[in-house]
């Protein structure tokens, strides 16, 4: 009930933030917001996998870059006017461009988790990154949708009855499908699958032993995990209005296991208080310091190193003190 | 033919500097089991500090000590301070710390050198070029490397088949616990294995200078090849290192110096080039991906 | 009696090394068949190659009439072979009521769906519920495996491989580690349990194999070399010389 209570003030102190922002005249902490909300949507679909499957993807930026490329790839045949593949025709119509995207970054992640899902340990890690770094390498050198420079969307793809090149409006639309993104994932650990993922992860032999034939429940998860980040990555081409091979490169990979680990690995709503977190730093302090990866990977390695369980867990140490205070 | 014969010399040289840098990571991760993303942070340390000695003395040789040094204390300081508390941790925490550390490196060496690329001298002994076989002139200077590479890939082999470090080293990768029980200072063993580690990946990062650009961030485009070398040869084994290293060395080069040339036959040349181009840099990804599919844990996988 | 598991030269070598040369043996319905042998013997590789776990190089395996000698772990599972660990391998994060559950809620199977309520399968949880009132365990329901004693593990090894409702059970060492009262205990059990399933008993505990077993196959280097009733082993000079008479446990 408490947490209810909580997620109801947390989704209405959102919903008020673009008044907020306007009343300061801070345009640009309304477009931190939404980078906030969709990078983690990314992390905590990056989560499902690492924290509650445990296994250690280092190439999940391929499903935000496969996600952020669907739009791209749609928006510029739509204003070419030719078809893609001669036969599929562009569209810049948001309630196809998003499942389109969400479907083929799973067709992706089922491919790529097939054959990654083979190895274990360390082989995992580097052939999850080794398959990103091919599609990275594979956009590059697409020239038809502009190589390393990647493609520019003239517009925000449109949604039935809404002006969305308006920034709040546009706002209001990833917080919505956050909301329900976050919901379906909360539904998601808690169904027998997510058990099941969750049981495979703390002891894959005892799981075989009562049963369960751990490849293809890790696949399925790692196919929504992948589904869930090419949503993430087709928000965020509309967002930038633009989508490159950059959003694939490794170290987006590494960024988006750091907001996991920031946040909390294995809690549900850790990858959302670790983008905050990541995303805020990187604001301040590349405004305070021009070396501010430095104080980056500091903190970094202090909440690596020093800290179990990430925010999500300090948060719930601060809570529990307070509570106790307050009785 | 010449133009095959360069391209294959090209890959040999490409090749040992990757088994150098290899070497060391398989055995930090054979023996440890620490996954360290940093290690071609100590390639890049290495290139500096040698290449900001040689520049500052006027002397290519008297560079080379100091960017072993450089490159092997940092890496023992690294140890001590951040690997030692990642043993026991997960691989995600190794991934993420060792992150952590390559984005402190770089911007300590932004702050340190300022982010244009650093040019190296070459040792005035090995300038211009030699005629090797009829016809084929080669700089001398990647001979050097090569020399170098081979010696160092000999000097490990007797270091690992016939010295007790070496015993241990072999015993450590295929079985951690059991040099654990043997009652060896465990501790010892790892700061050395590491310190070497840095100590080869510091040679490769000078010896590197003067062919590519001493600058910030080249420690990651080796790193990810270098990945791909262990991965390849097989964790924890530095035969697989040396095969997988010259193997991966000479078809990444062969695949850009002639896969470009080849499309141009099929398809317009600016196409040609940025697919070519596109294609030989997932080569070895692909690589890996398919050596992995058929031999999960790499060519010459330790204890296997 | 029906056969329930037959095992038909089966063979296991790692490198050079044999742990099971063509091993022979079988278990029939409602009967403690238990398996003794010294340390190294090839016991543990046994039971690993019934499970899944290692792959034969050799021989056959069958289960209630059907050849499973190629399939995967969890399709044997699925057959209805249950085992136990000898160093027990559990759910640490949940509790004594979830790893039951767990166990349970495989068992039921619909485990690709995403939108149920794993809390929520009251079939799953009153059955598991059930299992844990009726075991040692009861009043530790809630417990975390990771706090639990050695020999609590050792008992919700069984009752996690009973919920499965297996039709033989393979039981790795499960009086390892257990004090007398607790073996006592682990005894009782399993006695209780040869109503519901057959068991293959791997065991060093020479007073729980005479107290338990129907049959007894003595396994020395890979090796059946005698296989019989509790009395024809404990009176086979065989199988005196090779292993019992060193550990002079039968006194």
């Amino acid at each position: 009930m408490r947490n209810r209570i909580l997620a109801l003030i947390l989704i209405l102190a959102l919903a008020a933030l673009p008044t907020i922002t306007q009343e300061l005249g801070e345009a640009s902490l309304l477009a931190l917001a939404t980078r906030i909300l969709i990078y983690g949507m990314a992390a905590a679909s990056l989560n499902f996998i690492l924290g509650y499957g445990g296994m250690v993807s280092f190439g999940h930026a391929a499903f935000f870059g496969i996600g952020a490329y669907v739009v791209g790839i749609l928006a510029s045949h739509h204003a070419s006017g030719e078809p893609l593949f001669g036969i599929v025709p562009g569209t810049d119509q948001m309630l196809l461009t998003l499942p389109l995207a969400v479907l083929v970054a799973g067709l992706f992640a089922a491919a790529i988790g097939a054959l990654s899902l083979r190895t274990g340990g360390v082989q995992f890690i580097m052939i999850t990154l080794a398959f990103a770094q091919m599609l990275f390498f594979l956009f590059v050198s697409l020239k038809a949708y502009g190589g390393e420079d990647g493609i520019i969307i003239r517009r925000t793809n449109a949604l039935p009855g809404l002006n969305m090149r308006d920034k709040a409006t546009f706002y209001y639309v990833v917080l919505a499908i956050t909301v329900l993104f976050f919901y379906g994932l909360r539904r998601l650990t808690q169904s027998s699958f997510g058990t099941v993922i969750s049981g495979i992860r703390q002891n894959e032999r005892r799981m075989a032993a009562v049963g369960i034939p751990a490849y293809r429940y890790k696949l399925y998860a790692f196919v929504l995990s992948g589904m869930g980040a090419g949503l993430a990555g087709a928000l965020m081409a509309n967002f930038l209005r633009f989508a490159s091979p950059d959003m694939m490169h490794w170290t987006k990979s590494g960024e988006l296991m750091i907001m996991v680990i920031l946040g909390g690995v294995g809690t549900l709503f850790g990858p959302f208080l670790g983008a905050a977190a990541f995303l805020i730093l990187e604001t301040f302090l590349a405004a305070w310091s021009e070396h501010w990866p430095f104080a980056l990977g500091l903190i970094l390695l202090v909440v690596v190193l020093g800290t179990r369980g990430g925010l999500a867990a300090l948060v719930q140490r601060i809570t529990a003190l307070v509570r106790r205070g307050v009785k | 033919m010449i133009l095959v014969l360069e391209q294959l010399l090209n890959g040999l040289q490409y090749g040992v500097m990757l088994f150098l840098l290899a070497a060391g990571l398989t055995l930090i991760f054979g023996i440890m089991g620490v996954i360290n993303l940093a290690h071609g942070s100590l390639y890049m340390v290495g290139a500096y500090a040698g290449t900001f000695v040689a520049a500052e003395t006027g002397s290519f040789w008297l560079g080379l000590p100091a960017a072993l040094g450089a490159a092997a204390l940092t890496g023992l300081a690294i140890e001590a301070l951040v690997i030692r508390k990642l043993y026991q941790r997960d691989h995600l925490d190794q991934v993420l710390a060792t992150f952590a550390l390559i984005l402190m490196f770089n911007q300590l060496i932004v702050m340190l050198f300022g982010r244009s690329p650093v040019f190296t001298l070459l040792p005035a002994a090995f300038e211009g070029s030699v005629e090797i076989l009829p016809g084929l002139y080669y700089p001398p200077y990647r001979l050097l490397i090569i020399g170098a590479g081979l010696l160092v890939a000999v000097g490990l082999y007797f270091l690992i088949n016939r010295t007790r470090i070496g015993m241990l080293v072999r015993a450590g990768s295929t079985n951690r616990d059991m040099v654990r029980a043997l009652g060896v200072d465990i501790r010892l063993l790892y700061t050395v294995v590491f310190g070497l580690g840095a100590l080869l990946a510091g040679l490769a990062g000078y010896m590197a200078g003067p062919i590519l650009a001493v600058q910030v961030g080249m420690g990651e485009q080796i790193l990810l090849a270098t990945f791909v070398v262990v991965v390849i040869g097989g964790v924890g084994s530095i035969r697989g290192a040396f095969v997988a290293g010259i193997g991966l060395g000479v078809i990444d080069t062969c695949l850009r110096a002639f896969l470009p040339g080849m499309l141009r036959t099929v398809m317009p040349a600016s196409e040609a080039d940025a697919l070519g181009v596109g294609i030989s840099s997932m080569g070895i990804y692909l690589l890996m991906a398919l050596v992995l599919l058929i031999r999960p844990k790499g060519l010459f996988a330790a204890g296997s | 009696m029906s056969v329930i598991l037959s095992i038909v030269g089966l063979v296991k070598t790692f490198g050079g090394l044999i742990a099971t040369d063509n091993v022979s043996l079988d278990v029939r319905e409602g009967e403690i068949h238990a398996l003794i042998g010294p340390n190294g013997a090839g016991k543990s590789t046994l039971i690993n190659q019934l499970c899944g776990e290692l792959v034969s190089d050799a021989g056959t395996i069958h289960l209630a009439g059907r050849d499973i000698t190629h399939l995967k772990t969890p399709d044997r599972v699925a057959l209805g072979l249950g085992r136990t660990f000898q160093i027990t391998s559990l759910l640490d994060e949940l509790s004594v009521l979830e790893n039951v559950g767990m166990a349970i809620q495989v068992r039921e199977g619909h485990n690709f769906r995403i939108y149920d309520l794993a809390r929520g399968r009251r079939a799953v949880w009153d059955e598991a519920r059930g299992f844990v009132a009726s075991s040692g365990l009861a009043d530790r329901a809630d417990i975390r495996v990771a706090d639990l004693s050695h020999g609590e593990k050792k008992q919700l090894e069984l009752i996690v491989a009973l919920a499965m409702k297996p039709r033989l059970l393979l039981l790795d060492e499960p009086m390892a580690g257990l004090g007398h009262v607790e073996s006592q205990a682990m005894i009782e059990m399993l006695s209780e349990t040869r109503k519901s399933a057959a068991m293959l008993l791997v065991e060093h505990d020479m007073e729980a194999v005479f107290a338990l077993a129907d049959r007894i196959s003595v396994l020395v280097y890979g090796r059946i070399i005698a296989s019989g009733t509790v009395d024809e082993i404990r009176n086979n000079p065989a199988v005196r010389e090779a292993y019992l008479g060193a550990e002079d446990e039968l006194c």
